[in-house]
């Protein structure tokens, strides 16, 4: 069943078009990725999912209800959470309280506390730097902030968008090795990244996107072989 | 002696000027606008404490509270009628209406109740305080002044640590990560404007109890001032609305009994444009480094 349904989306900046009527679907327990250069359209696909921007056509179905014209807060509630491009915690909140915003949609004590634990567990250093202000811990640390923040709503599908980004080559491999755990760990993942090469790595299928097209589709190892994909964004 | 029982007047002054400031600073830290109707606030619920108290002989403690409710009715009006269509416009729409609606506040007053100066019947009870064998006195409204002040400054720390306040502080940072938190940006603003006008009812009774005379322009002068103690001390930080006003507050009062009382407002306001000069931000006021 597909989890999350875009139909024919349209994204407007004022005049400028910047979604040209896309289609792609997630389906339950797949790791999707979207990749394509800067202003390619990826991050306002993402924030027209999430309600952050109003698509002036189009559909989007999340598990089969209509959500193009739900409010931002209500999306989270649904099952659905947002890691943002450049992180975005809440620099001059403690890591512990950040965290606990991720679960204010959530009112029993008793599953925030076993989720804060679960995300504890996964980013032992978030523990150690719980009381520490956010704005005060480094990129790869605020990455893991970000995720572990979108994972205390206990998401159904969780949307990461350019995580990697700033990162050094060695806190880009943990944190794709922690959205490697997080699939497994039954969450589907619709990821977002310029480093096509690590996205398709572990991604089940991608969507090719140029100027607000799709313009390739396929499992994500074709694409990986696919000449033109080499070409255009691993470098080879 | 008497530089002490000054600096106690200033404090007490500056008390007010604080609680109205946290108006000003909360409201522009959640929804990055300068609520100027907010003096007017401050004027309208002394004039329910004066009506109900001198018309109706409620029990001043009862009228008090009921000025709260009415001013926190009030914000959230003001917000969800003016301001909330305004969402998304220019800030300078938003400052224009702002100073739109505190004229209109003035002429209902002025409509209602008259252009003639009301005498205030302070609605503090407790006798002064008699120091130094008579050489130090502190009235009843200097203390119940500065110790509302201490609290409301305590309860509002706690509260800036529960879930409602944490959403606060949250939507101050980043209003779209916040909304992806769950959090409602516009039940977080109207709740923003609900706890300053309800602080600007208290500190309109207290006003009024230690300078009795109520106009319809008496929210006007102190709910600038209390704007300059806001930036003073660092426009969005709450700690900085209590200290720039306790600062204004002593200087007003010092530079009244040392100096002039006709040039009291422009040292005021003097002093404010030196800290802007020299620091934009004010005193507590945070420079944002975002990381990239």
């Amino acid at each position: 069943m597909s989890m999350l349904k875009i139909t024919d989306l349209e994204v407007y900046y004022g005049v400028i078009q910047a979604i040209k009527g896309i289609s792609f679907e997630v389906k339950e327990g797949e790791v999707i990725a979207l990749i394509g250069a800067n202003g390619a359209g990826k991050t306002t696909i993402l924030h027209t999912v999430t309600g952050l921007i109003a698509p002036k056509a189009g559909k989007i179905e999340f598990e089969g209800t209509d959500i193009t014209k739900t409010p931002a807060h209500k999306i989270v509630s649904m099952g659905m959470a947002h890691v943002p491009e450049g992180r975005r915690v809440f620099a001059q909140l403690s890591v512990y309280e950040n965290l606990k915003l991720g679960a204010y949609t959530r009112s029993d004590k008793t599953e925030i506390e076993e989720t804060l634990e679960m995300v504890y567990k996964r980013f032992p250093r978030l523990k150690e730097r719980r009381n520490q202000a956010a704005g005060t811990l480094s990129g790869g640390e605020q990455q893991m902030l970000a995720m572990g923040r979108a994972l205390m709503s206990h998401p159904k599908i969780i949307l990461m968008d350019e995580p990697s980004m700033g990162l050094s080559p060695i806190f880009v491999n943990e944190i794709f090795d922690i959205i490697k755990e997080v699939s497994a760990g039954g969450t589907t993942v619709l990821l977002v990244e310029q480093n096509a090469k690590k996205a398709l790595g572990i991604a089940d299928r991608a969507y090719v996107l140029e100027t607000g097209n799709i313009v390739l589709t396929g499992e994500a190892k074709a694409l990986m072989n696919d000449e033109s994909i080499k070409k255009a964004y691993l470098g080879e | 002696m008497s530089f002490l029982s000054y600096l106690i007047n200033g404090i007490s002054l500056g008390s007010v000027y604080a609680i109205i400031a946290l108006g000003y600073t909360m409201v522009y830290g959640i929804a990055k606008m300068l609520n100027f109707a907010h003096g007017d606030v401050i004027m309208i619920g002394s004039f329910v404490v004066f009506i109900t108290t001198s018309a109706t002989g409620m029990n001043p403690l009862l009228a008090v509270l009921l000025s709260v409710v009415v001013c926190t009715i009030l914000g959230m009006v003001i917000e969800r009628l003016a301001y909330k269509p305004l969402r998304g416009a220019s800030p300078l729409a938003v400052l224009i209406t702002a100073i739109g609606v505190s004229y209109f506040l003035q002429n209902i007053a002025l409509l209602l109740f008259g252009a003639n100066p009301k005498s205030f019947t302070s609605v503090v009870k407790i006798p002064a305080l008699n120091l130094a064998g008579g050489k130090l006195i502190i009235s009843g409204e200097t203390i119940v002044t500065i110790v509302t002040c201490i609290v409301i400054m305590i309860v509002l720390t706690m509260f800036m640590k529960t879930k409602p306040g944490q959403a606060m502080l949250a939507v101050s940072e980043d209003k779209g990560a916040a909304q992806l938190m769950g959090v409602n940006v516009n039940k977080t603003i109207s709740l923003t404007f609900a706890i300053g006008s309800g602080l600007a009812a208290i500190a309109g009774v207290l006003l009024c109890s230690a300078y009795p005379s109520l106009t319809p322009y008496t929210g006007s002068m102190p709910g600038i001032k209390a704007f300059v103690a806001a930036v003073f001390g660092g426009i969005g930080s709450i700690p900085g609305a209590l200290l720039g006003g306790v600062i204004l507050g002593v200087i007003e009062i010092l530079s009244k009994a040392y100096i002039s009382s006709q040039l009291s407002d422009a040292i005021v306001f003097g002093v404010l444009i030196i800290v802007l000069l020299v620091k934009p931000t004010g005193i507590l006021g945070k420079k944002i480094n975002e990381k990239v």
